[in-house]
């Protein structure tokens, strides 16, 4: 491994508005030397052998559970599912007693993802596992932030004077919360804009500036960021229509254009193909999206080796 | 039976006392109250260096009886408020039945006779069933012994309805109390919106969601000419609508409770589901504006909203966490360390909110220290440094978030009708009959 000392700053990771700038380097450190792990043809080393983390998933996201269940697999970890869909999560089981069961079965992680904002701190009070969060509620997706700066080091090289496009459905988003305190940690502006309903309160304490519209946040990005939207928020009342969003608040050539030509284009998947960005763009050059996934994997055998296995090697 | 209670400073805001003096009970009523007593064959209780007060009343308490026993019930909610120093209370209607009419308010005060503590007072529905559509039987409740009419725990969200309740009410001289919450801007609330709500991700509660009600209410207070009384003001914009109100003549009364004067939503940082509470912790900006409408009158009574809960309702993810806390017990503690040690108001103002001011917001003949009337008697020592243990308490709740906190200032002394119901260890004095005292508390 690159680096030093191997152990973060925190015991869990809940979030990144606590870790260090140091701790996100060392991630991204760590995430780097194991991608080349993902390429080879036997995809196994034996670090976290003896291992085992569980995956709960209280909210469906194939995505994300398979990108963990790899990592952990990769690392030759015990890994097992535990997702809401005929499990006793889904008979009523409360995250306490859940958590009490985990704690008697000796688990040494557990990667949770969950409709509540807070679970993952909550359930990290009540197990001695380390836990990882994985999305709570509108709060924050530490590994997603990750995976995203990841992605971005790699083209750029560097993760720090970049003007950083957030854009969309700021509100819930927990994507936006974590990647604002990514990279305005290593050293970047973080704009953000959408419409307003879909705008939190005082969000520039949190480290974004909040941009009048659309093309002020863009203009001159490193990086655009645009968050999926979801049609409840519509039923709502938060934005009138899909097709007025796409309009005032889609991503086109057009628009794309006011960045920098270098700019990279984000999406935390999966996208509403032409409502968030326009599929022109979506295939274009400038689109990182399909690389995301691939740091994913990285990202989280990171935070895995960094968290369950870091401190005995 | 005569006590003579001795030596203590008697506020009695209500009387603009403040002196030494001595009290004496005679058959559980108050007989005289000079600068000093001596007869033969009472029993003398020295409470030198102590604080005499009326009673204190608590017009805001959920006691949970019938039907959610496990949280709290009349019993053990009046033990709570007997240990806090209160002497009468009024308990919110939202129970399992509601209490909606006239049977359900004989339930509750045969309930708490049996207890046999302090006076619980029981406010009545405003609508049958709790449900927001039709007025509930006042008139009878009335008759029964039902104190004022409420839905508190929901707003009385139709403002045809609450208009009526108002008119309704004023036919029995009762008083309408309203939890002032627009349910549209409430939807789905977690925590104040702002910047707590942003970082933690918590769906927010805009400051709004109670200001648009406190202004109906106002206005329909002004319309019908008849007084409303607005429960728990949280934030700095309904506090300058009633203290606009007032000036204009309206007749609205309000209050605040322990917690919205001393924490901010910086509490629930963390996600302590014990900072969770309905309406929510708000700004420095809004406490402060509560400070001021504490002491310019707009605001006339502390209440606690104690809302006990059992652990499993609050150990769970802070959206499916329940709302509320308890305060009995740490009431008084708070205001006197907190509000008055800090020089917001003075002593007797605090107590004025907690005796004269419920009274007066009830319409009830409490709250004062009268010669020929009921004997009850808070005794506050303030120099008394405690810690709050939520494993203490009387009430069966341990939903607080001032687990820990170190106080000055407790009551050590309750008397309701004469009848000592609440003794603190640390009161010293040979005459007062613990193993008494214990019995009547837990026969
Ligand atoms: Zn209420």
């Amino acid at each position: 491994m690159r680096g030093g000392n191997t152990v973060l700053s925190q015991k869990h990771l809940l979030g990144l508005e606590k870790a260090t700038k140091r701790d996100i380097e060392q991630i991204l450190d760590t995430a780097e030397s194991f991608k080349e792990i993902i390429d080879r043809d036997v995809k196994k080393v034996p670090t976290l052998r003896g291992k085992s983390v569980v995956n709960l998933f209280y909210e469906p996201s194939t995505r994300t559970r398979t990108s963990f269940e790899l990592a952990g697999k990769y690392l030759s970890a015990d890994t097992i599912n535990f997702s809401s869909s005929g499990s006793s999560v889904q008979k009523g089981e409360s995250l306490k007693d859940t958590a009490k069961t985990l704690e008697m079965m000796g688990i040494d992680a557990v990667v949770i993802r969950h409709s509540s904002s807070g679970a993952a701190e909550f359930l990290s009070r009540h197990v001695s596992a380390k836990v990882i969060n994985a999305g709570d509620g509108t709060h924050e997706h530490p590994t997603q932030a990750l995976l995203d700066m990841l992605t971005v080091r790699e083209k750029k090289g560097t993760l720090s004077g970049f003007k950083v496009a957030i854009l969309g459905d700021i509100l819930h988003s927990r994507v936006a919360r974590s990647n604002i305190f990514g990279f305005t940690k290593m050293g970047s502006e973080v704009y953000v804009a959408g419409p307003q309903t879909l705008m939190p309160r005082e969000i520039e304490k949190m480290g974004a500036k909040v941009a009048k519209n659309m093309d002020e946040a863009i203009d001159g990005a490193d990086v655009v960021m645009a968050l999926r939207i979801q049609l409840e928020r519509q039923k709502k009342g938060l934005f009138p229509s899909q097709r007025e969003y796409s309009r005032l608040f889609g991503i086109d050539k057009k628009r794309l254009s006011l960045a920098k030509p270098d700019a990279l284009l984000l999406h935390p998947g999966p996208v509403n193909r032409g409502v968030e960005i326009s599929s022109e763009i979506m295939d274009g050059s400038q689109s990182v999206i399909n690389e995301q996934v691939k740091s994913g994997v990285a990202i989280r055998m990171a935070v895995l080796y960094l968290l369950i296995g870091g401190a005995r090697q | 039976m005569k006590k003579i209670l001795k030596g203590a400073r008697v506020i009695d805001p209500n009387r603009k006392v403040d002196e030494v003096r001595d009290i004496l009970v005679v058959d559980g009523s108050i007989a005289a109250m000079e600068k000093k007593i001596n007869i033969s064959g009472a029993q003398v209780i020295d409470l030198t260096g102590l604080i005499l007060t009326p009673g204190l009343i608590d017009m805001h308490v959920h006691f949970r009886e019938p039907g959610y026993e496990y949280k709290e019930d009349i019993e053990t909610g009046s033990r709570s408020a007997a240990a806090g120093g209160f002497t009468t209370v009024a308990c919110m209607p939202n129970t399992k039945p509601p209490v909606d009419n006239a049977m359900m308010v004989e339930y509750v005060k045969s309930r708490a006779l049996k207890s046999g503590l302090v006076r619980v007072l029981p406010i009545g529905c405003v609508s049958k069933g709790l449900e927001g559509k039709e007025i509930a039987e006042m008139g009878d409740m009335v008759e029964a012994g039902a104190v004022a009419f409420s839905d508190d725990g929901r707003p009385v969200a139709d403002s045809s309805l609450m208009r009526k309740a108002l008119m309704y009410a004023s036919m029995f001289d009762r008083v309408i109390i309203d939890h002032c919450e627009d349910p549209g801007l409430f939807e789905g609330g977690q925590v104040n919106e702002g910047y707590i709500s942003t970082l933690l991700g918590l769906q927010g509660i805009p400051a709004s969601a109670e200001e648009t009600m406190v202004a109906r209410n106002i206005l329909l207070a002004r319309e019908t000419g008849t007084r409303v009384h607005i429960a728990h003001v949280s934030t700095k914009g309904s506090v300058e609508l009633i203290r606009r109100a007032k000036a204009e003549g309206v007749k609205v009364t309000c209050e605040a409770t322990p917690h919205h004067l001393t924490l901010t939503e910086e509490a629930v940082v963390g996600y302590d589901t014990n900072a969770k509470m309905n309406p929510p912790l708000r700004t420095k900006e809004d406490v402060e504006a509560l400070l001021e409408g504490l002491k310019d009158g707009t605001i006339d009574v502390i209440a606690s909203d104690h809302a006990p809960h059992s652990i499993d309702e609050k150990d769970v993810e802070f959206d499916k966490a329940s709302f509320g806390i308890v305060g009995l017990e740490t009431s008084l503690g708070l205001i006197l360390n907190h509000i008055v040690g800090e020089g917001k108001l003075n002593l007797g103002q605090a107590i004025e909110k907690m005796t004269i001011g419920p009274a007066r917001a009830l319409g009830i003949d409490a709250g004062s220290l009268t010669i020929g009337k009921p004997a009850d008697i808070t005794v506050i020592d303030p120099d008394l440094e405690w810690t709050v243990d939520k494993n203490k308490f009387f009430s069966k709740g341990r939903n607080t978030p001032f687990h820990g906190w170190k106080l000055k200032g407790k009551a050590v002394l309750t008397m309701v009708g004469g009848k000592i119901v609440y003794a603190d260890e640390n009161i010293s004095d040979d005459n007062i009959n613990r193993a008494e005292i214990l019995k009547a508390s837990y026969k």
